[in-house]
């Protein structure tokens, strides 16, 4: 039984180990260890088409995940005092949002938002003032923001929620009964409880975002991403760049991982 | 400002973002699935069912998907099982946490870098160079049906191992010292006690990783080589490349709505299974 287990982890890490020894590797070959080096890693970081994506990727994840957590756990806490057909139907948005394929919410925001560009295009180019050139509508980087943050706000909700239910009603009764406004209770009780929640969820739609490909593949327009930059390079051929960029990219997920685990668990030590 | 406004305030940015991102969006592919292909690339509103008659078309994408989504399901939860018994009723307590953190952590790192890590130990200079020192020769393991198996396993078997790793750790343990102590030999009290408890967890863990191989593109895409692809293969293809919007959206409705009939289909037999469980322990 032990033994499977030992291998099963090796069969989970060994890939992922593999990614990052070579990534180390000095040689020019991918595939053959020729001594240590991180010229691989100076390589990636100096390559401007890698900057680009990675800051694209970075704004993209941050504003999404900002979004997807205010506007989340603003929902959430809603959620909590609302009963009847409102609630039911926001818990189907977010099932739909959380069960539809992502292949399929990329091909609907692009061919939607495309539409509807088209549409709202002409009638800018109308009412703006003669001589200045209108502002086009177009996929970009705020399309991908937008499709992020409405697959991420569901996510935000459902790990909220959880937090919001494991809290003890007596507490923000009791603030209550002490004469402190809704907004007062909110601020020194609700928020305090449920704050390790929404960093957690912050983080993990970071991660999320950070590493999605499919819906960027779609939505992003003329933008490149860092999961498109390395899926185009691997079309072109395995490069020791790629296992460098990949071994940066997985450490990264890795610490906000780590992090977000961690603050769940404080939390929910804290409010028990 | 009364509870019920300070409510609705609250949730109108979701709301609002829900319609606009998600409701508005799938309806535009949904009415896009009756229309026809505009010469320049776009569509033309129609009512007409010319893209689904058109789907077979596109077979053996679905044929891909529903052959190998199924066996992948199947044989992630082969290899998961054991693991999860593992994690929760043989591993020291100590460890129980960190252990499951660690199958856990892979899922939520990169996919695409993950799979990418199979096509360098799958590619020539990899495994298969391994078994040529060891006397197996000419053997080619990437892009066949076999190494998008295998990217598929690596990517989801975590999410796999999860759900029944809860079911199995919430199993009261006097059952099965129960069990034992009348007399039932270790592998039925496994088939007897353990295996029908865990039901929940194996449906949900099946439940998640069908649903998400039935949109696969990624793996496929890398691993299969252009050789083995799913419908998410045949999607990239007709918005990206051949910019067939109407037929696509068919494609697209189709896919969605086959998933929609199997989870319910799925939902509903292991209700009843649970259902006639219960009756079983009731007598």
């Amino acid at each position: 039984m032990r033994f499977y287990a030992i291998c099963v982890y090796l069969f989970l890490y060994i890939p992922i180990g593999v990614i990052a020894l070579f990534s180390f590797n000095a040689g020019r070959h991918a595939s053959q260890l020729q001594g240590f080096s991180t010229k691989w890693y100076g390589k990636a970081l100096s390559n401007p088409f890698v900057m680009d994506a990675l800051e694209t990727s970075l704004t993209v994840a941050f504003c999404s995940a900002l979004f997807a957590s205010v506007f989340g756990t603003m929902a959430a806490v809603a959620l909590q005092g609302i009963r009847g057909p409102v609630r039911v139907a926001f818990d189907m948005l977010i099932y739909v949002a959380v069960m539809i394929p992502g292949i399929v919410i990329g091909i609907a925001t692009l061919i939607g938002l495309v539409t509807v560009f088209d549409q709202l295009n002409p009638l800018i180019a109308a009412i703006w003032p003669e001589g200045f050139n209108p502002p086009k509508l177009r996929m970009g980087i705020g399309s991908l923001i937008a499709a992020h943050t409405m697959f991420l706000m569901a996510l935000v909700v459902i790990i909220v929620r959880a937090r919001l239910a494991g809290m003890d009603r007596a507490l923000t009764e009791a603030s209550s009964d002490l004469y402190a406004t809704p907004m007062g209770t909110f601020r020194q009780v609700t928020l305090p409880m449920i704050f390790p929640a929404i960093l957690a969820g912050f983080l993990l739609s970071f991660t999320f975002s950070f590493d999605d490909f499919i819906i960027a593949f779609f939505v992003a327009g003329s933008e490149t991403t860092l999961p498109i930059y390395v899926f185009s390079s691997i079309r072109r051929g395995v490069t020791p760049e790629i296992n460098a960029i990949g071994t940066m990219v997985m450490g990264v997920s890795l610490l906000l991982l780590i992090s977000a685990q961690l603050l769940l668990q404080r939390g929910g030590r804290k409010s028990r | 400002m009364t509870q019920r406004t300070r409510n609705w305030l609250l949730l109108a940015p979701a709301g609002t973002w829900f319609l606009v991102m998600l409701i508005v969006p799938l309806t535009v592919v949904f009415i896009f699935s009756f229309g026809e292909r505009a010469p320049s690339g776009g569509v033309v509103l129609a009512l007409t069912f010319e893209q689904y008659a058109n789907l077979p078309a596109r077979w053996a994408a679905f044929k891909n998907t529903m052959t190998l989504a199924p066996i992948g399901t199947l044989s992630a939860l082969i290899i998961a099982y054991p693991l999860a018994y593992f994690l929760a009723v043989k591993a020291n307590p100590r460890w129980k946490t960190i252990l499951l953190v660690l199958v856990i952590v892979p899922f939520w790192t990169s996919i695409l870098i993950r799979s990418y890590a199979w096509i360098f130990l799958l590619g020539g200079r990899g495994i298969p160079a391994l078994l040529e020192w060891v006397g197996i020769e000419g053997l080619r393991l990437i892009n066949t049906p076999f190494a998008v198996l295998v990217g598929i396993i690596y990517g989801y078997l975590p999410l796999m191992v999860f759900p029944i790793f809860v079911s199995l750790d919430k199993l009261d343990k006097r059952l099965l010292e129960a069990s034992s102590d009348l007399g039932a030999k270790p592998w039925k009290t496994f088939l007897q006690v353990t295996l029908p408890l865990s039901i929940p967890g194996i449906a949900t863990g099946c439940m998640l990783v069908f649903i998400l191989l039935m949109g696969e593109y990624l793996i496929p895409a890398l691993l299969g080589g252009g050789k083995v692809f799913f419908v998410g293969n045949a999607l990239v293809d007709l918005f990206l490349q051949s910019r067939n919007w109407a037929y696509g959206s068919a494609v697209a409705v189709t896919l969605v709505v086959i998933m929609l009939i199997t989870v319910t289909i799925y939902m509903r037999l292991i209700s009843r299974l649970g259902a006639s469980r219960e009756d079983v322990s009731i007598m």
